[in-house]
């Protein structure tokens, strides 16, 4: 590896280039990640998790660290994802030096996001006990507008198994018990009639509490 | 039913989505209901729903507004609907780094999370943890303490995991719960488990016996949950990645006992975390690898995606490790999900044999366009490695390759591709002309300005020496009329050399310069109007020296000799031999198949530990007037051996007409401690010993340095090899090894070192020539001298050229270091400089017979270095 010539005087910008050019490649991070494991053995395992509908837009995002501090990161991150991972049938991907796993569900798609280092298998059990969960939630519709229509069960849900980027619970059963997601068949029926049967069970509810 | 609202989406288009047009300032006012009593929870629910969606969209809340809303948000409390609360405790963790005064809500919390209601527990922790800061920590601490031992799992996981994230800000506190931890590391709950462990581990983690204790206690009482396990894996790898201890420890045995848990998800974090050990033996790999070739069969493509990114890893490193998996990654190589797909291709690169490289190659670029950047470095760098592996099938990659950089790719990807053609470009001759020309092509249209000017600086050496330079002229002055002025400037470099070497060319070269010397930037005019000049002198020394090899000097030790010259100005022109040497770049170093770290940063230490040796020795009195320091000896060569008493190691510094000797000693007898520590030096040549710097005191295992000044011979100045007999002489007082007081009184005494060996490399330091046949005229023939020798005992020409290239410490130019296979004579070039300034030239022509003949051709300025290099090699 020759270095470009450091005479005459080195044009203003060209030192950067030039040391780039001369030296062989520093670390590229894509790839394989050099060296060895070094990270610190850690609860924190997840980096992110998003749901987007098939238009790549986000319904549900929580980031767990600073990778992408700042919405405009986020939002162009999810995008790139997006468009790598819609096309095809697959479930899990490597993208930005993170290991990235996914499922297809209906007009819907959920990401789960950890480090390249992060066993895959770990990635892979939030992002089943997500799904599971919301299946159960959406009673096996696990499509946008149900979706929406249950996004409260859905944070909610989301909250159960992960808390600021540890995984605190992987068992599906768990999470619907400890959601308690009330069971009423909100967007089934007509709107209004559901809502005239909710409020007639909410204030039958209340009586009993008082 | 379905149907019907199917038709109904399609009808109101995007109106399917009842958040898509929500206003923040029209949900904030909804917000008012909460203040409605009775509450209607429903209603309320969906409010907040509304408003956690708007964070999450990135609605950015003003601080008044989500103060506003918070508060208000308290009020619904009072309602015991689950949902609802769920939804506050949610509202309050989103709430808690926008709005202010969030502390408010800390009683309504602390009731919650010690009420009945079992599952409003858990998340009443994790709430009342995210908005309680360290000094109120101590107010909950007993709860906490409580909570973390609590029988239901969700409280106790809760407490857990918000303690681990109270570690960040309140260590002390939280460490104070170790006891209660420990106590739910023993659970049956499999989640409450990993949680505990997790946090005691981070609690720990800095006391190495207590974690080793933790992992020896799994062994022994194994764990229930599978998440504990591969966390304990992780925390017995690092431990011994940090021991760097023998594999026959019980860390190691743990990982390897987890190779046969029942959980994949175990097993695979055991495998991977043996694979990443370093220095690991086939043999240890062996039960790893035969799991994850199990897992190349599995139907969850997580795990084949596992499996062979870890089998990869492996491949770099021990190919023949892998071989045994070679049909289970055949199978992969049509798999559905591309990133595995790639993987097993390039894993089956470095392992298959010669014959599959058409194939693989042929099914890899049916999908390249479907893969990210990043897998795509992977591609390059597995090409990059079969390259060397065979210089053969280079037609058939170089192919690939240049289809690769025709596409659309970032910055990483097309710099790996283009230093894989550059590196196959300098292995292989026959590829040199295809592979230029193709650059060429790629400049025409590249958008990364580092890889036009590393091109073009690569066309500018290489181009001149074809068979038909004048087709590049046109690519390179394209590059001056069409690129920003970075680009330009190396364009025109590039021409000049042209223009340098090639006589034929050189009229219309100065042609072009010419049309440069009007450009708009500095730098592009500057050197234009140099080269111009440089070049009407048709000289072919200075085009030597100024275009075709560059400065050698080391460019910070110019900027400083200037400094001071400018400081103190005499009448003397500035001397160019005073400036230290750049210390000549490490020998080729090419982006391997594994990216190595940070491969800039060995050459700045070189020239930083120069300058660390030059202060120091400057501070000594003794060794003013010595000159600049010319050289010193790369790596500090041992006396002693490296258990004994005292250890001592040295280094050589050369100066022009002097060299010191620097001994780094180190006192390993706790109840001595020496004082006055000198190195006596009884020279076998006409050396001549000056001066001793002792050690003034030198304690228990404190470094000290002691220094020995001697000049070089003079009336006989070619006999610069020299070995030294060594005796270290010094006072020794006993001293307590507990106190570390002294005895007042001491006694002398010596002790004998190794000898040391001054040779013909420590007078010369290593120069690099880009171009060493116009160096070689440069200097010219008036001190040739040249001589044949036989070198008997040596065999190949490889070890031929690994030893002259030791001897000598000089730098091989023009890769002339490498020897092609199956040639029996070979020409080695070397470039230095010799003390005090001068360059010398080695030319070196080798011939196998039986043995190896060797006409050894020195140049130099000067007459001395010439004969000295041949009276060493005779």
């Amino acid at each position: 590896m020759q270095r470009p010539e450091a005479w005459p005087r080195p044009h203003p910008g060209e030192g950067a280039a030039a040391a780039q050019a001369g030296g062989p490649a520093p670390p590229a991070r894509a790839g394989e990640p050099s060296g060895l494991r070094l990270q610190e053995p850690s609860l924190y395992t997840i980096k992110a998790v998003f749901i987007l509908d098939n238009d790549g837009r986000r319904l549900l995002a929580k980031y767990y660290d600073d990778t992408f501090p700042s919405m405009k990161e986020q939002m162009v991150f999810e995008k790139n994802v997006f468009n790598k991972t819609s096309r095809t049938e697959s479930e899990i991907a490597f993208f930005g030096g993170m290991t990235i796993v996914y499922k297809n569900s209906i007009d819907l798609f959920l990401y789960v996001v950890g480090s390249s280092y992060e066993n895959e298998l770990m990635l892979m059990s939030v992002l089943t006990c997500l799904f599971e969960s919301l299946n159960h939630m959406l009673r096996k519709n696990v499509e946008k507008r149900w979706l929406l229509e249950n996004m409260d069960g859905a944070f909610l849900v989301l909250d159960e198994i992960v808390d600021g980027g540890v995984i605190l619970e992987s068992d599906p059963q768990q999470v619907i018990q400890k959601v308690n997601f009330r069971a009423d068949d909100g967007g089934l029926t007509e709107q209004s009639v559901a809502q005239v049967l909710q409020s007639a069970k909410e204030q039958i509810k209340w009586s009993l509490l008082k | 039913m379905l149907k019907k609202f199917d038709k109904k989406d399609e009808e109101s288009g995007g109106g399917s989505n009842p958040f898509q047009h929500l206003e923040k300032s029209a949900v904030l006012q909804e917000a008012r209901v909460f203040n409605e009593t009775p509450i209607n929870p429903r209603k309320c629910a969906h409010i907040l729903t509304k408003i956690l969606y708007l964070i999450n969209q990135g609605e950015h809340l003003g601080t008044t507004e989500a103060t506003e809303a918070f508060f208000a948000m308290t009020k619904l409390f009072q309602s015991n609907d689950p949902t609802l609360r769920r939804m506050c405790y949610l509202t309050i963790k989103e709430m808690s780094c926008i709005a202010e005064d969030v502390i408010i809500v800390t009683s309504s919390l602390t009731k919650d999370m010690t009420g009945k209601e079992d599952n409003y527990r858990g998340p009443a922790v994790r709430a009342l943890c995210q908005i309680t800061d360290s000094t109120m920590l101590q107010a909950i601490e007993r709860y906490m303490k409580q909570a973390i031992v609590d029988k239901v799992p969700s409280v106790s996981s809760s407490a857990l995991v918000s303690s681990l994230h109270l570690l960040k800000c309140s260590f002390d506190v939280v460490k104070r719960w170790v006891n209660e931890a420990q106590e739910a590391a023993s659970s049956d709950n499999i989640m409450v488990q990993y949680h505990a462990l997790g946090l005691l581990y981070h609690v720990r983690k800095n006391d190495r016996l207590a974690v080793n204790k933790m992992i020896s206690k799994v062994t022994r009482h194994g764990l229930k949950s599978p998440f504990a396990y591969c966390m304990m894996i992780r925390v017995a790898s690092k431990q011994l990645e940090e021991e760097d201890g023998s594999r026959d420890s019980p860390l190691f045995d743990f990982i390897e006992s987890c190779l046969r848990n029942k959980h994949e998800m175990v097993v695979y974090e055991a495998a991977s975390a043996i694979v990443n050990l370093p220095g690991c033996s086939a043999k240890e790999l062996a039960p790893a690898v035969s799991v994850l070739q199990l897992f190349c069969s599995s139907p969850k493509a997580a795990l084949r995606y596992a499996a062979v990114r870890t089998l990869n890893k492996v491949a770099m490193k021990h190919p023949s490790a892998v071989t045994a998996c070679n049909l289970d990654l055949e199978n992969l190589v049509t798999d559905s999900n591309r990133s595995i797909a790639t993987l097993a291709i390039t894993t089956l690169l470095k392992t298959g044999s010669e014959s599959s490289i058409d194939r693989l190659m042929k099914q890899i670029s049916s999908f390249m366009s479907e893969i990210s950047d990043e897998f795509k470095v992977v591609v390059v760098q597995a090409i990059s490695a079969l390259c060397q592996k065979y210089p053969r099938k280079h037609a058939v990659l170089m192919n690939f390759l240049f289809t690769m950089l025709r596409e659309e790719g970032g910055f990483e990807y097309k710099r790996a591709i283009v230093d894989c053609i550059i590196s196959i470009i300098e292995e292989n001759s026959e590829s040199k002309e295809t592979g230029l020309s193709h650059l060429c092509e790629f400049i025409e249209d590249c958008e990364f300005t580092v890889l036009a000017t590393r091109i073009l600086h690569l066309l500018g050496q290489e181009g001149p020496k074809t068979t038909n330079p004048s087709k590049y002229i046109r690519f390179i002055y394209n590059r001056v009329v069409l690129e920003h002025e970075e680009v330009r400037a190396g364009a025109v470099s590039a021409l000049a050399k042209f223009g340098a070497q090639n006589e034929e060319m050189l009229p219309s070269i100065l042609v072009l310069l010419k049309r440069c010397v009007m450009d708009d930037d500095n730098e592009v005019r500057d050197r234009a109007t140099f080269y111009l000049n440089v070049l009407e002198q048709k000289q072919k020394a200075l085009n030597a020296g100024y275009i075709l090899n560059g400065l050698t000097v080391s460019i910070p030790g110019l900027e400083r000799a200037l400094q001071q010259y400018t400081l103190e100005p005499s009448e003397k022109p500035f001397d160019l031999k005073s400036v230290p040497l750049a210390t000549a770049p490490m020998a080729e170093q090419r982006t391997e198949s594994t990216p190595i770290t940070a491969v800039k940063q060995p050459e700045k230490v070189a020239a930083t530990r120069q300058e660390i040796f030059q202060e120091q020795l400057a501070a000594v009195p003794e060794f003013r007037g010595l000159g600049p320091l010319f050289k010193s000896s790369p790596e500090p060569v041992a006396l002693t051996e490296s258990e004994t008493e005292y250890v001592i190691r040295c280094t050589k510094h050369t100066f022009t007409n002097h060299m010191v000797f620097q001994f780094d000693c180190t006192n390993t007898l706790n109840d001595q401690t020496l004082e006055n520590v000198t190195v006596q030096m009884e020279p076998t040549e006409a050396y001549e010993v000056l001066c001793y710097v002792p050690a003034r005191s030198l304690p228990y295992n404190q470094p000290g340095t002691c220094y020995t000044l001697v000049a070089l011979p003079k009336e006989d100045p070619t006999a610069v090899a020299c070995t030294f007999s060594c005796m270290m002489k010094f006072t020794v007082k006993d001293c307590d090894p507990t106190t570390g007081e002294t005895d007042d009184e001491g006694y002398e005494d010596e002790y004998v070192l190794e000898d040391l060996e001054v040779t013909v490399a420590d007078h010369i330091q290593k120069v690099m020539k880009l171009n060493f046949e116009a160096a070689w005229d440069e200097v010219g023939d008036e001190f040739e001298k040249e001589e044949t020798f036989t070198l008997s005992t040596i065999k190949t020409l490889e070890e031929a050229v690994g030893n002259i290239v030791k001897f000598l410490g000089m730098h091989p130019c023009e890769r002339s270091d490498k020897v092609p296979d199956n040639k029996n004579t070979h020409t080695l070039l070397l470039a230095g400089v010799f003390r005090g300034g001068h360059d010398i030239l080695v030319r070196s022509r080798l011939l196998l017979l039986d043995t190896v003949t060797m006409q050894v051709t020195a140049r130099s300025l000067e007459e001395l270095p010439v004969d000295i290099i041949l009276a060493s090699v005779g």
